[in-house]
């Protein structure tokens, strides 16, 4: 015990200080040279360290990805396409599949409609701050966290025993004759009942911004517009939703990365079982109980290309906003 | 007209509530259950708890923390949390500096990579890195998480430490250089300084992110216990324990005792920070 509290000391204290002591070395080298190979080397020695991190962990890993996804199960044959194949044949991967479409749609037209009824109804009570606390506490717990919250939320017992899981023992109290539903296993309900723990979750994530995308609606024209009579859903309809477009899709995308790679809700809640699989947790499996890592490669390059059209968006938006500087 | 405007205004305020009690009543059951007793868990609802007669106990906390290692595992996600935010940090207020304040070739192209790199799903680097942390015999220690998380964390510290610092005012710049302040003068005593809210802001975001990961710390320490943190101890107790309820939110409360007081302590810099940079990958 006393070892790791020492090792935790010497990390806390001892890494930022080889850090600092990094830039000074640096800079005491950099002195050591004419000024002109001091300005051409400086920048490339301060973005060093974020460089090699990027490049070890992030750039080159992906592009070996890229080409493990072309071979065996241990990276030892080159067997062509054939993992893009089985990715897109196999009956277990087309769930995967259908499931992560649904996740796309529902979690994302879900999460961004309430999160803007959310900002625009909590904009007009005096207690908004609190509101939007409560609203966006989800998003400081894990999802590991989040899924015992509603694992415990949906707990199914046969009827005739008592109902402790919340919505089992809600329903059945309102409605008579009700039956109580697994709602993790049955097929109709079970990718809605996970996905509904993701929306808890991201629905303040989206509140916060699109309220603070709905301050900066300039307070004029919206009193232009009920002085010419529009109705409150006009003024929604007509000059709230439009004005906030460039946040509401910035909104949106996020969502839909956020659907892509579903993970942590599903492994802990599910795990892929009665057919709430899903293309992440479909790839964990794949390389930790089948180890086939080239299968793995290809599911994990499949939901690359999925996010490539929001980063090639991004960074559209971002050129447009350095033109703007 | 008073009575009338309030009677007019309540649908807004019964929804309002409605939703913030619909949010908040999954995680009342949780810590109400937490400290109940195993015999009434499994036998009522939590909700029965709220009117007399009263059972609550803390026998739930003391056998997670102990029987269950909840204790070490609690160690361990702080092990694992403050280098992981501490490091990425500094490493991205180098870049970020660099980035806006020096002027060199390929500039623009790299920035461009960096918020390219926000969105990368991360499963696109897991099994390469797994090898070589297992080539450098580091999976399954503490140093594999924290290299992985500065790594998988810097695209967002870069891109959002650099909005800031290139926003800040170009004479201050020109003043110190005037002064004959160096680089590193100018990093230490003027942008650190000036970035104190962003680099807060940015703390806040990749503390929670680290401490409520599970896909990192599986992949690369889930099979070593006395290094694995919380998220993948409850997430393995969900596994075995199945239907032990007062022991799963017990140990799940615990997980995220932390993170909820950070957030309702220091919410302003977590919400800016996600104001800065919504899109995280």
């Amino acid at each position: 015990m006393s070892g790791t509290v020492l090792t935790a000391l010497l990390v806390v204290v001892g890494i930022p200080a080889l850090q600092v002591g990094y830039a000074i070395l640096i800079e005491t080298l950099l002195r050591l040279l004419p000024p002109q190979q001091q300005w051409r080397l400086r920048p490339w020695l301060w973005l060093a360290p974020a460089l090699l991190l990027l490049v070890t962990f992030l750039i080159y890993p992906a592009v070996n990805t890229l080409a493990l996804s072309l071979l065996g199960p241990d990276s030892r044959v080159f067997v062509g396409v054939r993992n893009y194949v089985a990715a897109f044949t196999s009956p277990e991967m087309l769930i995967a599949f259908r499931n992560n479409l649904l996740w796309l749609v529902l979690f994302t037209t879900l999460t961004v409609v309430f999160g803007l009824l959310l900002a625009v109804l909590t904009d007009r009570v005096r207690y908004e701050a609190l509101a939007k606390s409560v609203l966006f506490l989800p998003m400081a717990i894990s999802f590991v966290a989040s899924g015992v919250i509603w694992k415990f939320v949906y707990e199914f017992r046969p009827l005739g025993l008592p109902q402790i899981g919340l919505l089992n023992a809600t329903l059945m109290r309102l409605i008579p004759d009700f039956q109580p539903i697994a709602w993790l296993v049955h097929p109709l309900f079970n990718n809605a009942a996970l996905i509904m723990v993701a929306v808890w979750v991201w629905t303040g994530f989206c509140l916060v911004i699109l309220s603070a995308g709905l301050k900066g609606i300039p307070a004029e024209i919206l009193e232009a517009a009920r002085v010419d009579g529009a109705t409150e859903w006009q003024l929604f309809r007509y000059v709230i939703v439009p004005s906030l477009a460039p946040t509401i899709t910035v909104v949106a995308t996020t969502m839909v990365i956020y659907a892509l790679k579903a993970f942590d809700v599903v492994y802990v809640m599910t795990n892929g079982n009665f057919n709430t699989e899903v293309i992440a947790n479909r790839m964990y499996k794949e390389m930790f109980n089948v180890r086939d890592f080239g299968q793995a490669s290809a599911l994990a390059v499949i939901l690359f290309a999925a996010t490539v059209p929001v980063m090639v968006a991004n960074i559209r938006r971002f050129r447009q906003q350095e033109a703007l500087r | 007209m008073k009575t009338a405007g309030l009677l007019r205004r309540l649908p807004l305020h019964l929804i309002v509530i409605g939703v913030c009690l619909l949010w908040l009543i999954p995680a009342l059951g949780l810590l109400i259950s937490s400290v109940r007793p195993p015999r009434l868990v499994s036998s009522t609802g939590w909700w029965t708890a709220l009117l007399p007669p009263f059972h609550f106990a803390v026998e739930n906390y003391v056998e997670v923390l102990n029987a269950y290692g909840m204790k070490r595992s609690f160690l361990n996600s702080l092990f694992i949390a403050i280098p992981s935010t501490v490091i990425p940090i500094i490493v991205a207020a180098y870049a970020a500096y660099a980035l806006s304040w020096m002027r060199f070739w390929g500039r623009e192209a790299l920035f461009t990579v960096i918020v390219a790199a926000l969105v990368v799903p991360l499963q696109m680097t897991l099994i390469p890195v797994l090898r070589l942390l297992n080539g450098l015999g580091l999976s399954g220690t503490f140093p594999a998480v924290w290299l992985a998380h500065t790594a998988y964390g810097l695209p967002f510290a870069i891109y959002l430490l650099r909005n800031f610092i290139g926003g800040l005012p170009r004479d201050l710049f020109e003043a110190a250089h005037i002064d004959g302040a160096g680089p590193l003068l100018v990093f230490f005593r003027l942008i650190l300084p000036l970035s104190v809210p962003s680099v807060a802001s940015l703390a806040i975001f990749q503390f929670l992110w680290v401490w409520n990961d599970l896909l990192v710390a599986l992949v690369y320490v889930g099979g070593t216990p006395s290094v694995a943190p919380m998220t993948v101890a409850v997430s393995n107790l969900v596994n075995s324990l199945g239907q032990n309820w007062q022991l799963l939110t017990a140990a799940a409360f615990l997980s995220m005792l932390l993170p909820l007081i950070v957030f309702l302590v220091l919410q302003r810099y977590f919400v800016r920070g996600i104001l800065a940079g919504a899109i995280k990958g």
